[in-house]
């Protein structure tokens, strides 16, 4: 199981450039925390969550 | 019985809060000001050894001595001393970090360390801790100003230049506990992670989503990491038609400062 934003996926692995790109995330407006971890931005192409793993996409919107 | 009046250790004759009102020539009534330990009474209490205790004739202006012990009078004995030798940085002193700072200096923290490059504008004062004799001034000189006008004892140093990926390991160096109160979201993903990419020492809390007039209660602190958290609804974003207002925005600063004071004091939950 795959954990990501609270849901969960059965799925020995996602790829994590595919995740944020089905999501439609913008990768310039977020933070990604990976079992307990923030992920470097260098990172984000090349990661691929496995069976196990936690993430939480932090986006960030306009405000303050 | 010795006990501390206005920070000094002192010994009188007597029992009771009014015993102590009558030997240093304090009213009994509600012309002067009584707290006991952080707590504000009106009526007689026993006093026990060790109480800190704060008397204050209303109106007069006290002498500088007993000033700063007045203005922490309703602070928590132990947690104001921790607090006083705290430090937190502001990023970003609009409608988040101007109240930010306000509450943490209300709160006593010792050293604000506080960055912004912009000057005070007229559309700012719908929920910035600005005021009209402000405007066209620095930001970070109107609210050292402001809070010099509140608690004179608070150190802040400021930083007047815009915060980038290049500058911001060198302006953070000093500081271990960090509040991002940008407005825009890519500036804000870029702070949070070159920290947390860099630092493996601070607690950064951010903001995300505070606009419009919805329900207070969809604001919330969400930890996301031992060192990261994130206050805010998570998804209404200023925008045409949905503008910034004073009261989610300051329950948005109220959460960040909360946490920071939270951090403080060793309690890491959000």
């Amino acid at each position: 199981m795959i954990t990501i934003n609270g849901e969960q996926f059965d799925l020995q692995e996602i790829k994590l450039s595919d995740y944020l790109k089905a999501k439609s995330f913008m990768t310039e407006r977020i933070a990604i925390e990976l079992n307990g971890e923030i992920l470097p931005k260098t990172k984000y192409n090349e990661t691929i969550l496995k069976d196990g793993d936690e993430a939480e996409v932090v986006s960030f919107v306009g405000g303050g | 019985m010795e006990i501390k009046l206005n920070g000094n250790t002192t010994n009188f004759k007597g029992e009771t809060l009014f015993d102590l009102c009558r030997n240093f020539g304090f009213k009994e009534d509600e012309t002067t000001v009584k707290i006991i330990n952080g707590f504000q009474v009106s009526e007689n209490t026993a006093l026990k050894v060790k109480d800190e205790i704060v008397l204050i004739k209303k109106g007069e202006y006290p002498n500088e001595q007993e000033f700063e012990c007045m203005l922490s009078a309703r602070h928590t004995p132990k947690v104001y001393e921790k607090v006083k030798k705290s430090r937190v940085a502001v990023a970003g002193l609009g409608g988040l970090g101007s109240n930010i700072a306000i509450n943490l200096a209300r709160t006593g923290v010792g050293t604000l360390h506080l960055i912004d490059y912009d000057v005070v504008e007229p559309s700012n004062l719908n929920r910035q801790q600005y005021l009209i004799k402000h405007l066209g001034m620095e930001k970070t000189k109107a609210l050292k100003e402001q809070i010099h006008d509140i608690n004179p004892y608070v150190k802040v140093i400021v930083h007047n230049e815009k915060i980038t990926e290049e500058n911001c390991l060198r302006i953070f160096k000093d500081d271990f506990i960090i509040c991002e109160a940008f407005d825009n979201p890519e500036s804000k993903a870029m702070l949070v992670n070159k920290l947390l990419e860099k630092r493996k020492d601070v607690y950064i809390i951010a903001s995300s989503g505070m606009a419009g007039y919805f329900s207070s209660n969809s604001i919330k602190t969400k930890k996301i990491t031992d060192r990261f958290y994130v206050c805010g609804d998570m998804e209404n974003s200023a925008k045409q038609g949905m503008g910034l207002m004073a009261p989610r925005v300051s329950v948005c600063a109220g959460h960040q400062s909360n946490m920071a004071l939270r951090i403080i004091l060793s309690e890491y939950e959000s």
